[in-house]
């Protein structure tokens, strides 16, 4: 299968990927993908499951360490740091799963998605996102393993904004959840990138991501098999097999 | 006959006290590492010997001493043998912390020899006071009052600090709480202070009980207060707390409840209502959140 290199066309590189290859054991599940993020843009990594999406965050985060390859953040490469300084570059996840802490209340979570910060203003901004959210608002103080699915990943989100970070990276973030709480997930992360942040997400819910993003990366078997605008990518004849992992090297592949 | 019982309580609570510090030592740890740290046992024994070396000159310096050097051996364990095995599966933990056990043990027993030795720690708590025409022993209020207040001030270090924050975040969920930016070495150091300073205050109440140290004082305690912690719910710290704290009582209480003759099989009935416990709460009593590490 060949696979396709991402370039983003103007703008200072915020996040570089080059040449990244993650194993596990003897597997590899991300084989050579290139991609770049520019301040401010939304980017989304759509495939299957299985295509790799999930380790191409991980290794993004600094939470694995990548076989081959580089990544670099605002220049300076991702090797150099512990994964707790990997926030301190301005890189923040929200996982699968969204991974709050449910025993911590509200309001610890959101206490501890500051943690890089030194400033004197994070009390409010903890305040304002009590008072755009309502419902955490109101159950500051209760254990966050409370909420529903849709609240948790409200939290996780304003958890990691509250690092202040320049790309925030989301995998998953409609999974699990009814249509109309995707619809405001969504609605927040436009927000967001409104205010110039840079937003990652992955998703197995192309339309979601598709609807969302300035350009898209199909991914599967480990290597991006399609990029470009949402729009190119979804009139192409060649994206139901590359998104359902048909294999597609037999045909000549997609480009 | 009241007096009695209420003796009986007292003596209950006290060594309830001493196993819920134990295992909220041992469950500190296993919150943030997954490690059953058996190197506990000998925190507690090193403790015991800082204070037979340092009670001539004073039992303040004894106390102080005791309680340096446990936080230093624990600091001195996690940087040398734990840190570099940060990640590796619980069994490879397991296996190091009781090849670090032993390893502490043996060594002690190369320099102080194996035999216990006789230390006359705070003689005046071995008398009694009369509270409402009963007898108590003065060394067991004692053992109460240091073992609540300390609870007491761990709890309010975990729930009020920044420190204790990110300790409850490491233990539900360290790689996460590493993806926010904690920072896993200072977490775990703090962990392993706490611990130290735990096992230096159960050192000196057991040392003032008993006025012996030896080798292997720490072991049994750390075993039993070990089973409290299963009890309890590995991973939960108010688990483990609870837990150490019923195995205490409920030693006691067998010791004083059982016939005459069935008392020396008291850990034998003991470890039965642990297995009884279990198969009804396979979880503990207190079970932890998020014993899963994905992120």
């Amino acid at each position: 299968m060949r696979s396709v290199v991402d370039m983003p066309s103007s703008g200072t590189i915020l996040a570089d990927v080059r040449g990244l290859v993650v194993r596990y054991g003897g597997i590899a599940a991300v084989q050579g993908v290139d991609i770049s993020i520019r301040a401010g843009e939304a980017v989304a990594i759509v495939g299957p499951n299985g295509a790799g999406k999930t380790s191409l965050l991980s290794a993004i985060a600094g939470i694995v360490r990548p076989s081959a390859g580089s990544i670099h953040i605002g220049g300076k490469p991702l090797a150099g740091f512990a994964l707790s300084d990997v926030v301190r570059q301005g890189v923040a996840l929200v996982p699968e799963g969204r991974n709050i802490f449910g025993s911590l209340t509200v309001l610890e979570n959101l206490r501890l998605g500051a943690t890089p910060r030194l400033d004197a203003s994070v009390a409010a901004d903890i305040d304002r996102v009590l008072s755009d959210f309502p419902i955490l608002g109101e159950r500051r103080d209760q254990p966050a393993g409370q909420l529903s699915g849709g609240e948790q990943q409200m939290l996780a989100i304003a958890r990691a904004m509250l690092s202040r970070p320049r790309l925030l990276m989301l995998d998953e973030p409609s999974l699990g959840l009814a249509p109309a709480i995707v619809d405001r997930v969504y609605d927040l992360l436009r927000g967001i990138r409104s205010q110039g942040v840079s937003v990652l997400v992955v998703e197995q819910n192309a339309a979601r991501a598709f609807a969302f993003a300035d350009r898209a990366c199909v991914m599967s078997h480990g290597v991006f098999t399609l990029t470009g605008t949402p729009g190119e990518i979804g009139s192409d004849a060649a994206f139901d097999s590359a998104y359902f992992g048909v294999a597609m090297a037999e045909n000549g592949g997609p480009v | 006959m009241i007096g009695q019982a209420i003796q009986v309580l007292v003596d209950a609570v006290s060594v309830g006290g001493l196993y819920s510090l134990t295992a909220l030592g041992i469950g500190l740890i296993f919150g943030v590492m997954r490690l059953i740290n058996f190197a506990h046992a000998q925190l507690i024994t090193i403790a015991g010997y800082a204070l037979l070396v340092l009670l001539t000159p004073s039992a303040v310096l004894a106390v102080l001493g005791a309680v340096v050097a446990a936080v230093l051996l624990a600091l001195l364990v996690e940087r040398t043998a734990f840190r570099p095995l940060r990640g590796a599966d619980p069994a490879t933990l397991l296996i190091a912390s009781f090849a670090v056990s032993f390893f502490i043990e043996k060594v002690t027993i190369m320099l102080v020899g194996s035999r216990p030795k006789g230390v006359d720690f705070l003689p005046a708590l071995a008398g009694q006071v009369e509270i409402a025409g009963v007898r108590l022993q003065l060394l067991q209020l004692v053992t109460i009052v240091v073992s609540v207040v300390l609870l007491v001030t761990t709890t309010w270090f975990l729930k009020s600090t920044r420190l204790g924050l990110e300790m409850r975040a490491a233990a539900e969920n360290f790689r996460m709480a590493e993806v926010l930016g904690i920072r896993a070495n200072r977490v775990i150091a703090t962990a392993f202070a706490i611990s130290g300073l735990l096992a230096a205050a159960v050192a000196c109440l057991f040392v003032a009980q008993t006025g012996l140290v030896q080798p292997r004082m720490g072991l049994q305690l750390v075993i039993i207060a070990f089973v409290g912690t299963v009890i309890g719910g590995l991973g939960s710290l108010p688990g483990a707390a609870i837990g150490g704290f019923l195995v205490g009582v409920a030693t006691i209480l067998l010791q004083a409840l059982l016939p005459p003759d069935l008392r020396v099989f008291r850990e034998a009935f003991l470890f039965v209502a642990v297995t009884v416990v279990l198969l009804f709460r396979p979880q503990g009593l207190i079970p932890a959140r998020g014993l899963r590490e994905r992120v």
